[in-house]
């Protein structure tokens, strides 16, 4: 049961071939089984889920209509608010909490009759590229447990790489969705910056937060994409997007009249050798799909990350300052001596981890009065800069596509110490962010250590059915030479 | 460049966050290589280069006006650290003279 897709069992509960409960079961038992090894769930009520599982099944008792995904399990990160779950974005400042109303896509996903099992795992308010700096320890990577699952949605990447759930959600402001998918071997997309609501979704970086789906292929990360996805109306940078054909792109088989860039900047120096030779294994599988692949360059890619890196905390250091200890969340050293401003201060040094902290900081630096403009206001122009380099590219070609990631998953601990070692794990997803583009991962093998690598596939805004198109052509191709889903092959030690 | 600890110290106070000599002393150099890397920037963004605040650019975005339910008073004070006389109880703002 645990092995079909979201979409297999989505038709075969709709048929009455299984009920929803037998479903939810199933994965259910499986995140007993594997969640004290993977620490992917921070929460999980099984309860809810077996209600909305029975609530489903007598709607298909009933004969009513039903969506692709109703009765299929789902987890969501937990920085999406849940009315009925804790919400805590990994964070001591959040322990506990529980929102008083749904995020937009949770509703949306509950509407479309998903079961939602709990709450994954995150860095803390999604700040990280490994889960690592979540309050409530590290997620472990299923396909090698000493390694990480990468972040800030390690948590949803590897419960659907370990098949604890077929579907999650996530949230994307540098890589977070597309980072993990790649070294957890499962899929994760970015749709265009408003492509689905944020509304509920604890803000981080909010010129860059995306949220957006996590799956094990390309059509189950469709189904879900259509069901989140669209104007939300209290959220107003969302969008009218136009979702009809997600799924059916995902079904292509063929590439043909496409042109695919392939972006020069992003191999080299700081990339491994077994992604790169995935990387080129996978190229030439888009050339033998139709596809034609021209080289392209985006010369101010290299720029990017330095303007995110200010950019990101700059925002961090705005939306954080609502976490002070007054109306929710963690309240310190109120002992009837001090001042308002004085528990505020205690309370977000008790409540807030250390690259909170340090991402604080460096946003107020960034937006304080005599460095603004050298530091925020120069960032803001290389996101111009980014944005035509990626306008250029695109007058050339359909898609461009690069590893999604330099490096497999690397171990835990080893980078902890050095954060622009790990600020370098989202070189290569962070332009999409800053460009607002449509941006996916989807899995291309394995290293020789048999640790998962990704492709990114990168779109215009607005084209996020080419993503679709061009990992559901592919991921075919491969899983002929696999002999099924990459995912399928994973032992999780210990479990 | 050079952040120091009291640069650290200044920038904590001002967002907040109560940072001991400890840590105020272990972020500086931190942040100082961060920043210098970020500087990078500096090389390309020329005065001749407008700024992107929004990448998928919106304006007026209207709806209409009109009252839908919000959260009851109960909801709003749920996670309140601290509640009395359905309001959020909260540290003395202003002494008492």
């Amino acid at each position: 049961m645990i092995n079909k897709t979201a979409a297999e069992l989505g038709r075969l509960i709709a048929s009455g071939e299984v009920t929803s409960v037998e479903v939810t079961t199933a994965f259910l038992d499986r995140i007993d089984l594997l969640n004290p090894v993977l620490n992917a769930f921070l929460h999980v009520d099984r309860e809810a889920a077996l209600e909305a599982a029975r609530a489903v099944d007598s709607s298909v008792a009933a004969g009513e209509p039903l969506g692709p995904l109703a009765g299929v399990p789902i987890a969501v990160k937990d920085n999406f608010s849940t009315v009925n779950m804790p919400t805590t974005c990994g964070s001591r400042m959040l322990e506990g909490w529980q929102p008083p109303y749904d995020a937009t896509i949770v509703a949306r996903l509950r509407d479309a009759g998903l079961v939602v099992v709990g709450k994954t795992n995150m860095d803390e308010f999604a700040m990280g590229s490994s889960t690592e700096t979540s309050a409530f320890g590290p997620t472990r990577n299923p396909w090698d447990t000493e390694r990480v699952p990468g972040g800030s949605g390690g948590g949803s990447a590897a419960a659907v790489a370990a098949r604890m759930v077929p579907l999650a959600l996530g949230s994307d402001t540098g890589g977070s969705i597309r980072q993990p998918a790649a070294v957890t071997g499962t899929v994760g997309v970015k749709p265009t910056y408003g492509g689905a609501s944020r509304y509920g979704v604890v803000a981080m970086a909010s010129s860059l937060d995306q949220p957006g789906p996590c799956a094990r292929n390309a059509l189950d990360a469709a189904l879900l994409h259509q069901v989140i996805g669209g104007h939300d109306p209290l959220d107003d940078t969302s969008l009218d997007v136009d979702l009809a054909d997600l799924a059916d792109e995902a079904a292509a088989l063929s590439l043909e009249g496409m042109r695919i860039g392939v972006v020069e900047e992003f191999r080299g120096e700081g990339y491994e050798d077994d992604v790169l030779a995935r990387f080129d294994e996978a190229v030439q599988a888009l050339e033998a799909l139709g596809a034609e692949v021209v080289s392209v360059s985006c010369p101010r890619f290299e720029y990017a990350l330095p303007a995110y890196y200010l950019i990101h905390p700059a925002e961090v250091s705005s939306n954080l300052a609502r976490f002070d200890g007054m109306r929710y969340g963690l309240r310190a050293g109120d002992d009837g001596t001090r001042s308002a401003e004085e528990v505020m201060a205690l309370s977000r040094a008790e409540g807030f981890g250390k690259e909170a902290k340090r991402r604080i900081i460096i946003g107020t630096y960034a937006l304080s009065a005599g460095y603004a403009e050298q530091f925020y206001g120069q960032a803001q122009k290389v996101r111009t800069l980014i944005i035509e380099d990626f306008e250029a590219a695109f007058a050339q070609c359909d898609v461009l596509v690069s590893p999604t990631t330099p490096t497999a998953a690397f171990r835990l601990g080893e980078r902890t110490k050095d954060p622009m070692a790990m600020y370098m794990a989202d070189l290569c997803t962070i332009p999409s962010n800053l460009a607002g583009n449509a941006s996916a991962s989807f899995p291309i093998g394995l290293s020789s250590a048999g640790l998962p690598v990704g492709l990114q596939v990168m779109a215009p805004p607005l084209k996020d059915a080419l993503l679709y198109r061009v990992g559901g052509a592919l991921e075919q191709t491969l899983e002929a030479g696999w002999g099924g889903a990459l995912v399928a092959d994973i032992e999780t030690k210990g479990a | 460049m050079a952040v120091t600890p009291e640069d650290i110290a200044r920038l904590a106070g001002l967002a907040r966050i109560h940072l001991d000599e400890e840590e105020c002393a272990e972020l500086a150099p931190e942040i100082d290589v961060i920043l210098e890397a970020m500087a990078r920037v500096g090389e390309v963004a020329t005065n001749d280069v407008a700024m992107t605040t929004h990448a998928v650019p919106r304006t007026n975005v209207f709806r209409d006006d009109e009252v839908t339910p919000g959260l009851t008073q109960a909801q709003a004070l749920e996670g309140a650290p601290a509640a009395e006389d359905g309001r959020f109880r909260v540290p003395a703002i202003l002494s008492e003279d």
